[in-house]
């Protein structure tokens, strides 16, 4: 292995893990797949097509991966819930829709390490049985389009796709598929839906669980790109020696997002829980901006539940409970989902004393109106609403009483949709509502009794 | 070996039969397996507010007004048995989050609770951003009345608005065919109506466009709702969004009557209701059967019926003199008919019935040709191209009635050679009833000029009243009670909704009124009532087994067996035994 040297300026920090992102910024490194050869690349494709494909999956199990597009379900437990008598094809679908706010991991391995994906790729497939697989691109990313159909045929070239690869007998195809701006492409059966040329309303579950009735109605995978590319490393070191890294049941590394009010934005790979948000927040990204302080940070990507910088929490029961504060929490899946938020994408998004709470909310709010599918009668009613109200808590056209209805629509949407929409658009709401009530009520009014011009038109008429 | 002081476990007793214990609010009840929430629920009378669910279309599960709350047993611990309670059954332990009802199946000891804290919030919760962009319409929406927002807003809603914000806008009043009215505003985005148009009359022109919040219901650029089955939507849509271009604005649904009945512009026999106020009819909609029509039926027999309003109903009895038609009574009319029949000889005379009639007015038209002593005595045949769905190859709607009634494997067959003997002038004198015979008999008005007596029972002047010496006036099929025998040998009955204008009568009197002005001696047999009637008729044929008006069930019974099926029905039973609906 060479020794690896990163561009000036784009070294990692010394608490970073680079794994996945080994070679991203990496001196001398380019997209191409004589570069990712030389580096070592498709050696363990060339393991895992010797291996049993239940020993593949086996080893993901082991590995305690668990996945990285925001929800964190193991990826060896969903790979295990194909049919086991399936005779229909099988899909893998890899979801490089990359579209939740605070989010940019997946770009860098698509736009500079393509070849990383593919073989983890290859990989999955061989585990689940699947000769067909789509990269499912957010329209976003068109350069990324074109260099993964660039690495595909680079990588059939050289029989590591196509049919019979390396003479194994087994077959792959990888088709790259463009999104056309929408979040809900994100979401596992919406972006089937899309696939699938309609509409992307995501499907009720039940019945319609992708690894029982997915693609087409067959088994499907769908997994996000960076816990793929976690398959291929799993495969080179070993379930047990991954499953070293980061902690117990919060195994492997992860790539931290970091933006907003910090001195050091960006990208860092760390081993999960290894890092505590205030060694993230002050050590590698430097503190905050000069003359502030931290106020809030959203943990896992705008769907996530927001946390006051000055905030404490309770976590675990009775003997084993413990206080813990904001600072002290480590950047893993568990303990974040116990102090009431999410480790979700890893999108970190800072915020300082210089926001305005009512408008961080307001900006969020616009996101998830906007990109609301419209097939449930809660969110899409109430995506909506709630973004009307929030425009008017901004406006300083708000009452007190705005507050709390926007609190009950939040939790009227919250657990009632077809999907996690429904949650990712209520959870910013009740979030900043509980954690930051007072200073949203500061910018209200009792005076502003507030009527739309259109019901203040039809009064002048009735009354 | 079962040992005598165990008892079986309600699970076992279920599966023994195919069926699942479900609790419901509390309740204990068997269901087979494979029944959807929502359908177990209605099993256990506990009604489920819903929009988009429809047991003939699939669950789409979006409306989310169905939220019940679920409970099933734990699991037990790996290694250990499951354990039931005194009653057999396994603590339920219930989840926190609603599920929907229309989409999922029940499971063996699932509790489901359709009443409480969680479910009642969850109704709100959905009425409540059901409406807050709703338009205030209903003081002109012909939804009104039989409206499921309004309904389920007076049940589940919250019953006071804090919406303060602007309320959407989309297009309002928008024209997407010739028959239907589409407004954007009032639309909850059910999607039955997309749903209905791809999955049963398999024309795919409506769709959603835009998302969120602007989601709009459209039709496909370029295309009309032009399909014969378009008007269905207008029925399952919930709110007034798709409205109906005949009713629009016509009557307030709670001033309407409601009568049932049976279609008669072709062999299927779909099941109507007619909806009057006064002797008006106001609109005729489809009635569920699921072995007829399902809950459809096309838009030509829909807006095809016959109004005691109509300008161009016979009102009086009329008998032609010198070439002109004068008003008459009953007396005089059926006096001078019976008078001017005996003129003829047995041969000379011609009773031509139709598969429009009822089997009582066949029955009563039998006996008119025995009294006559005519053999000559047929229907009219009016085939068509059969659309593959509801609407039958066979135009008569009581065809398979008239084989019976009047013994003959094909009535329509002796057709011909009364037309040919009418053209050489072989047959003299008719009595026809029901049909106009320049229409599809292929009669010209020449022929009829051929003949020197024609007696005729019409709704309307039609070219063979214009023709008739003697012309009674007659009741459409909305104004009769009677039954008829569709295409696939079912026994279904109609209702009459309104009274025959004028003097015009039911036929079946008349008819007998004919009979008795023949005899010499009217038979004191003669039915006074249409129920003395169908005694007489089910006594005759055996087939038809008891069934009198007043004892065949509401959605008919079968008689017959024809060998037809209907192809609308085969494709729902095939989509049932998938899975993919209710049924």
């Amino acid at each position: 292995m060479s020794k690896i040297s990163y561009l000036s300026g784009k070294e990692p920090d010394s608490c970073e893990h680079r794994m996945i992102f080994k070679n991203i910024d990496r001196e001398g490194w380019d997209p191409s797949i004589a570069c990712y050869l030389k580096d070592g690349g498709y050696e363990q494709l060339r393991k895992a097509l010797k291996m049993n494909p239940a020993d593949i999956t086996n080893e993901v199990k082991i590995s305690g991966l668990r996945g990285r597009g925001g929800a964190g379900f193991p990826t060896g437990v969903k790979w295990g819930f194909i049919p086991p008598n399936n005779t229909k094809p099988v899909y893998l679908i890899c979801n490089c829709d990359e579209s939740e706010p605070g989010t940019f991991k997946d770009r860098y391995i698509v736009h500079q390490d393509p070849h990383q994906l593919i073989e983890g790729m290859l990989i999955s497939a061989l585990a689940i049985g699947a000769h067909t697989a789509y990269i499912y691109m957010r329209e976003e990313f068109p350069e990324a389009a074109i260099l993964m159909e660039k690495a595909i045929e680079e990588a059939r070239e050289k029989n590591f796709l196509g049919s019979d690869i390396l003479g194994s007998g087994f077959d792959l195809e990888i088709f790259i598929h463009r999104g056309a701006a929408a979040y809900i492409c994100g979401e596992e059966t919406g972006l089937i839906e899309s696939l699938e040329g309609k509409r992307p309303y995501p499907r009720i579950k039940p019945p319609y669980f992708p690894a029982a009735l997915g693609l087409y109605m067959a088994p499907t995978i769908v997994n996000n790109v960076e816990s793929i590319c976690h398959v291929k490393h799993i495969i080179e070191m070993g379930g047990a020696e991954y499953a070293k890294l980061g902690t117990p049941r919060n195994t492997g590394t992860r790539i931290l997002c970091v933006s907003g009010d910090v001195k050091k934005p960006g990208y860092y790979e760390v081993e999960v829980g290894k890092i505590t948000m205030g060694e993230l927040l002050n050590d590698v990204c430097g503190g905050p901006l000069d003359g502030r302080s931290f106020k809030a940070c959203i943990p896992g990507g705008s769907s996530a539940k927001i946390l006051r910088c000055d905030e404490t929490f309770k976590i675990g029961n009775g003997e084993n409970q413990k206080e813990l504060g904001f600072y002290d929490i480590p950047m893993d899946f568990d303990t974040m989902a116990a102090c009431g938020s999410m480790a979700g994408s890893g999108g970190v998004i800072v915020m300082d004393d210089s926001r305005k709470m009512s408008w961080v909310l307001n900006n969020i709010n616009h996101f998830y109106a906007h990109e609301s599918c419209g097939q449930c009668t809660p969110c899409r009613e109430g995506s909506m609403w709630m973004r009307k109200i929030s425009d008017r808590i901004v406006d300083g056209k708000a009452t007190p009483e705005d507050i709390q209805t926007l609190e009950d629509v939040a939790y009227q949407i919250d657990g009632r949709t077809v999907c996690a929409f429904g949650e990712a658009a209520s959870w910013p709401v009740e979030a900043m509502i509980s954690k930051f009530r007072d200073e949203l009520e500061a910018e209200t009014s009792e005076d502003n009794e507030y009527l739309s011009p259109e019901a203040k038109r039809q009064l002048k008429n009735i009354s | 070996m079962s040992d005598s002081t165990t008892t079986q476990l309600p699970k076992d007793l279920a599966a023994e039969k195919g069926m699942i214990n479900v609790q419901i609010d509390g309740h204990w009840i068997q269901v087979p397996r494979g029944t959807r929430m929502i359908e177990a629920c209605k099993i256990a009378e506990k009604e489920v507010p819903h929009y988009c669910y429809h047991p003939k279309l699939s669950s789409p599960g979006n409306c989310r007004m169905c939220l019940v709350q679920m409970g099933m047993p734990a699991r037990p611990a790996p290694g250990e048995e499951p354990t039931y309670g005194d009653d057999g059954y396994q603590e339920i332990g219930w989840m926190p989050r609603p599920v929907i009802a229309c989409a999922n199946t029940v499971g063996e000891n699932m509790g489901i609770r359709t009443t409480g804290d969680l479910v009642e919030k969850c109704r709100e919760g959905v009425m409540e951003f059901l409406l807050i962009n709703h338009p205030l319409d209903c003081p002109i929406c012909d939804q009104a009345g039989e409206c499921q927002l309004q309904e389920f807003s007076v049940e589940h809603g919250k019953g006071e608005s804090r919406f303060k914000e602007d309320k959407v806008k989309k297009p309002k009043n928008v024209k997407i065919g010739p028959r239907i009215r589409l407004d954007d505003e009032r639309c909850i985005m059910c999607s039955r109506c997309i749903r209905f148009m791809d999955e049963v009359a398999d024309d795919p022109v409506l769709g959603f466009s835009e998302r969120g919040t602007h989601t709009t219901v459209g039709i496909y650029p370029g295309r009309e709702l032009t399909n014969n089955y378009g008007l269905n939507t207008v029925d399952i849509c919930p709110v007034g969004a798709l409205t109906s271009n005949d009713f629009r604005f016509q009557m307030r649904t709670w001033f309407l009557k409601e009568t049932d009945s049976i279609d008669t512009n072709c062999g299927t026999g779909a099941n109507i209701t007619i909806w009057t106020r006064g002797n008006k009819i106001f609109r005729i909609t489809p009635r569920q059967n699921d072995e007829v029509n399902s809950c459809w039926i096309p838009d030509s027999h829909r807006l095809s019926y016959t109004c005691p309003t109509d300008d161009d109903r016979l009102t009086a009895c009329l008998i032609k003199a010198d070439g002109v038609h004068e008003e008459s009574c009953w007396e005089n009319a059926l006096d001078a008919a019976a008078d001017a029949l005996k003129q003829y000889d047995t041969n000379e005379i011609a009773v031509i019935a139709s598969a429009r009639q009822t089997n009582e007015e066949l029955f009563m038209m039998r006996t008119l040709a025995s009294e006559l002593g005519s053999d000559e005595l047929a229907i009219v045949a009016r085939a068509q191209t059969p659309d593959e769905m509801l609407v039958s190859s066979d135009q008569n709607p009581n065809t398979t009635g008239a084989k019976l009634i009047l013994d003959d494997k094909n009535p329509a067959e002796k057709m011909d050679a009364i037309c040919e003997s009418i053209r050489s002038g072989q047959i003299k004198a008719i009595v026809v009833a029901s049909e106009d015979l320049t229409e599809a008999a292929q009669l010209t008005s020449e022929d009829l000029d051929n003949l020197e007596l024609i007696v005729s029972l019409n709704t309307s002047a039609s070219a063979t009243a214009q023709a008739s010496d003697i012309v009674f006036p007659g009741a459409s099929s909305t104004e009769k009670r009677g039954s008829m025998i569709n295409v696939a040998g079912r026994l279904q009955k109609l209702n009459a909704a309104c009274i025959p204008p004028g003097d015009a009568r039911v036929d079946w009197e008349a008819i007998r009124d004919l009979i008795n002005a023949l005899s010499d001696e009217p038979s004191n047999d003669t039915p006074q009532s249409i129920d003395q009637l169908s005694e007489i008729i089910t006594k005759s044929f055996d087939v038809l087994n008891d069934y009198t008006l007043s004892k065949i069930p509401n959605s008919g019974v079968t008689v017959i067996e024809t060998g037809v099926s209907i192809p609308l029905i085969d494709r729902e039973t095939a989509r049932k035994a998938t899975g993919e609906i209710v049924g």
